[in-house]
């Protein structure tokens, strides 16, 4: 591999943000055919670098030099770099909703004469380029209506659709589940074969190890090294030594639970879909949290956690139809948010941007939104309380900010997280769920929500964790439950769980279930 | 972090809102100032001011309860129609049934009540967006005045009158003042030191680093200034006129207003619904029962500015309030609030509705026609709330600070330490 031409060169690139250095003096080289995975912690500067690469920063704004097919190449915007066959598809989707494959694939780029589109190559085409990544639906189909997975296929297929030779995904599983993943990951495989050149930016670092011939760290901004995946024999390891610049001795803090009796059940939980009456989201799903105890929730995507523990949070998904939630041995009926409040449940959301945080707050008004009355008298907020309560969880979660009057936007994903996580600590709760909560955030982040997580439960509470990484279930909780189709089809123990067994359980229905 | 924006944070409290509002008074101060210089000092004349607030108290009171509006994600077209409505009801029932003035202006809250209550109802419940529920609204009830009131004038009683065009009585010693106006400053001076030395407290409590004690001083000087100045203006002017009823109704309810947004938890929740409602409600916020609310203190407050603009026209019309809902929500996005919701003040408001009332008032003076008052009323507002998007692109939020730009060199924002902020610093200047 090390032979083959150098397709594109990155030299001494440097971007400056107002008061910030992004990226100084980095180096990367793309042989031609090779699939190049970019590694880094967030923040060190792979997005950005991208964005130099495909225009979105145009030439003028950095500086050093990029050499793509032996010549020096300046774009304006990202139209020019995809005239040279570099399409780069972004974490956040950049489809229509409203508008079918076909539509979506050719958004932009329409096949047709004087601006009138002709539907019948267009189709054809489509289909073309939907069997090349092996997506099978109807063109017609709208992207609403398909999945996550499939939508990234026609992200794909409209790259295809502009010639591409240099493809950039970044974070291109971060969003599915673990069989999508490996179709997507196949898939770059088979374009590897055909010659198309593929830089993959991943926190998911089973996935580089398996799929990438080189790779290129990135840490504070600088280039660390260029490694050949084979020839240096680079595994997971190696790479997060890279990335972080120290061995990470485990990547899940040591913990002995302590683990106290049975004080949260649901017994026969069943939930309708929002829209579709017909459609249950949650089926006769019974579980059980003990105090101290870290319970996960494995499953696929679309398997129904995150309805399942929004249902059981004041009925904030779906339909309610029948089942029971008991507490401390009674039962309580949660009919809204603040009901479950109340009762000392809380509940971090899957998607921290979208639906967990208001993105204008600053942190300490954030930490505090979700119990407002623990810092106010008589409706009226006291801002020293406010003050004090914030700087409390900044101090003692390591919110890396100055002060609680730092605006949340201005966080790491990892910072955010942490500032969610105080919000529902603030509630007092004695049951946390905690959908996904460390997607999108680094290696280092991440250590330190598992700790914050297992100190929690030492202090008797109950955590449940609903997780699509396999290995950070089986590393954090005493006991996994695995749900499909709405249905929790197993429940078992730390010390029986691994993957294979958890995915078993996870894609089809396993005998009947224990009580 | 340049002298300028230390300065600025100290004195305006650093945030961002803050940053924003003082470009607001620093834009209304340069235009009362451009006024006095072109109408040779009739803008700030005693009897020029007297009007200026019986003038615009009524729009004032509108862009409060829009603010609210607005920054709960929503709008309100119909506070002109409710206005006129709510005025014909007031005046036809004191005419037809000797009904007193006092009772009339309940009846009046109460029909505001009753109407908020409609459309808070197809807003937060049947979940019908407000801009349609309104623009239903300021049909529905632009009809209802010209039907009530056979699309003729009701004039209204003289202690109605007093609502809307009185003023202060004078009482006690010749002073050759109102002495009760100079009352009246002499509250609002001690309240403005009252409410630094609290602010002081307050940072101390936060064991937060105090600023200077000279800071304060001018936090304190210029605002005394200001009120010694009106003072003296208000109480100084022809005899029988003093501070406006109404201006006083305004100034109760802008605090009243300003201390609910800002330090209660009911504010709150229209903030965090505004700027993310899925949120809001996952955080045990009430969604429908805010939304509700919000339209229904819009629908009083209309009311409230209807009975005070026929109190002092004397009489209600078929053509009352038309054009009103504009100037208030014009006023609230000069006064900074943001489109989507989530963002705004009440007193920043307050300064972007006297901006266009002071233009509207010093262009008059100079004898500019309403054709060309209009053309340049248009125009502060598309290129106020255009300024406003340009900072924000350029991750900046004051207009001060743009104008100092030049004379900076070193970084402006100080990043959070270490690894903090990440890839969303990169993303930002595309995302806007």
């Amino acid at each position: 591999m090390s032979d083959a031409p150098v397709l594109l060169e990155m030299r001494s690139i440097t971007k400056e943000f107002p008061g910030v250095k992004a990226l100084s003096d980095v180096n990367l080289v793309v042989r031609a055919g090779e699939i190049h995975a970019i590694a880094g912690e967030n923040g060190a500067g792979k997005s950005t670098l991208m964005k130099v690469l495909s225009g979105v920063y145009p030439y003028g704004t950095y500086s050093g030099e990029i050499l793509y097919q032996g010549t020096e190449s300046r774009f304006a915007d990202i139209r020019a770099s995809e005239r040279s066959g570099i399409v780069i598809i972004h974490q956040e989707l950049a489809l229509v909703p409203g508008m079918s494959i076909t539509e979506n694939i050719f958004l932009g780029n329409e096949p047709g004469r004087g601006g009138v589109i002709d539907w019948k190559v267009a189709n054809r085409q489509a289909l073309e380029l939907m069997a090349r990544v092996g997506l099978e639906e109807d063109p017609d189909t709208l992207i609403k209506d398909i999945g996550v997975g499939k939508q990234q296929l026609v992200e794909i297929a409209k790259a295809f659709a502009k010639d591409v030779k240099l493809l950039i995904l970044d974070e291109p599983t971060a969003a599915l589940n673990e069989a999508d993943s490996q179709h997507l990951l196949d898939l770059l495989r088979h374009f590897k074969q055909r010659g198309v050149t593929s830089i993959i930016i991943s926190h998911k670092l089973n996935e580089i190890a398996q799929v990438a011939d080189s790779i290129t760290i990135l840490r504070d901004g600088r280039t660390i090294e260029t490694l050949d995946i084979k020839a240096d024999g680079v595994d997971e390891d190696r790479i997060v030594r890279g990335m972080v610049g120290r061995e990470l001795h485990s990547r899940f803090p040591d913990h002995t639970p302590k683990i106290g009796e049975v004080f949260f059940e649901v017994r026969n939980w069943t939930v309708r879909h929002p829209i579709s009456a017909d459609r249950l989201v949650a089926k006769n799903s019974s579980f059980t949290v003990r105090r101290g105890e870290i319970v996960g929730f494995a499953g696929l995507m679309g398997a129904g956690r995150t309805e399942l523990a929004m249902s059981i949070f004041g009925r904030s998904y779906g339909t309610y139809v029948s089942g029971q939630i008991f507490k401390d041995g009674q039962e309580i009926v949660l009919r809204s948010v603040s009901d479950a409040i109340a009762h000392g449940l809380a509940y971090v959301s899957e998607d921290r941007k979208s639906i967990g945080l208001n993105l204008l707050d600053d942190i300490k008004t954030s930490m505090v939104s979700a119990k407002l009355s623990k810092v106010s008298t008589r409706g009226v907020v006291d801002s020293v309380r406010e003050y004090q309560a914030a700087e409390g969880y900044r101090t003692s979660l390591r919110v890396k900010a100055p002060t609680v009057d730092e605006g949340v936007t201005k966080l790491s994903g990892g910072n955010q997280q942490k500032v969610v996580l105080a919000k529902w600590m603030f509630t007092d709760p004695d049951l946390l769920i905690l959908d996904e909560p460390t997607r999108g955030i680094d290696v280092g982040a991440k250590y330190e929500i598992y700790g914050i997580i297992q100190r929690l439960a030492d202090q008797g509470k109950g955590v449940i964790v609903i997780s699509s990484e396999l290995p950070e279930l089986i590393g954090l909780c005493d006991r996994i439950y695995t749900v499909f189709e709405g249905t929790i089809t197993g429940d078992i123990d730390r010390r029986d769980a691994d993957p294979e067994l958890l995915m078993k359980q996870m894609t089809s229905v396993k005998k009947a279930q224990r009580s | 972090m340049s002298r300028v924006k230390e300065l600025q944070k100290s004195l305006f409290g650093g945030t961002t809102s803050n940053a924003r509002q003082f470009g607001m008074i620093f834009t209304l101060v340069a235009i009362v100032l451009l006024f006095q210089i072109l109408t040779n000092g009739l803008t700030l004349n005693s009897g020029n001011l007297i009007s200026l607030v019986s003038q615009y108290s009524y729009i004032l009171i509108l862009a409060i309860g829009m603010l609210m509006v607005i920054v709960a994600g929503h709008i309100d077209l119909s506070v002109g129609s409710i206005a006129a409505f709510v005025g014909i009801v007031v005046a036809k029932v004191m005419q037809d049934y000797s009904v007193p003035w006092f009772l009339a202006i309940l009846i009046g809250l109460a029909v505001g009540v009753v109407i908020g209550a409609w459309q808070g109802f197809w807003v937060a419940y049947v979940g019908v967006p407000a801009f349609i529920v309104t623009l239903a609204g300021m049909l529905l009830f632009r009809g209802g005045n010209q039907f009530i009131g056979n699309a003729d004038t009701i004039p209204v009683p003289e202690g109605f009158r007093t609502i809307g065009a009185g003023f202060l009585p004078e009482i006690g010693p010749n002073t050759g003042y109102n002495n009760l106006t100079l009352l009246l400053g002499l509250l609002v001076g001690v309240a403005v030191v009252v409410r630094e030395w609290r602010a002081r407290r307050v940072r101390q409590q936060m064991s937060a680093d105090v600023a200077p004690m000279w800071i304060s001083a001018i936090r304190v000087a210029f605002p005394l200034v200001v009120v010694v100045f009106a003072t003296l203006q208000f109480a100084g002017g022809r005899v029988g006129t003093s501070f406006p009823i109404s201006g006083i109704i305004l100034g109760v309810l802008v605090v009243i207003y300003s201390f609910f947004t800002r330090n209660t938890a009911g504010g709150r929740h229209i903030y965090a619904v505004g700027g993310n409602s899925r949120a809001a409600e996952l955080s045990g916020v009430k969604l429908k029962r805010v939304n509700f609310l919000v339209m229904m203190n819009m629908a009083v407050l209309a009311a409230l500015a209807g009975m005070i603009f026929v109190a002092r026209s004397a009489a209600s019309g078929p053509q009352d309030g038309i054009g009103w809902e504009l100037d208030a929500i014009a006023a609230v996005f000069i006064g900074g609030a943001a489109v989507s919701g989530g963002l705004g003040t009440i007193s920043g408001s307050i300064v972007g509705g006297l901006v266009m009332a002071v233009l509207n008032n010093g262009l008059q003076l100079m004898g500019v026609g309403s054709d060309r008052v209009q053309i340049i009323k248009g125009l502060v507002l598309l290129l106020a709330v255009a300024l406003d998007v340009y900072n924000k692109k350029q991750g900046r939020f004051s207009i001060i600070e743009s104008l100092t730009r030049p004379f900076r060199r070193e970084a402006p924002a100080d990043p959070a330490p270490g690894t903090g902020t990440d890839q969303e610093r990169g993303k930002s200047p595309v995302a806007g």
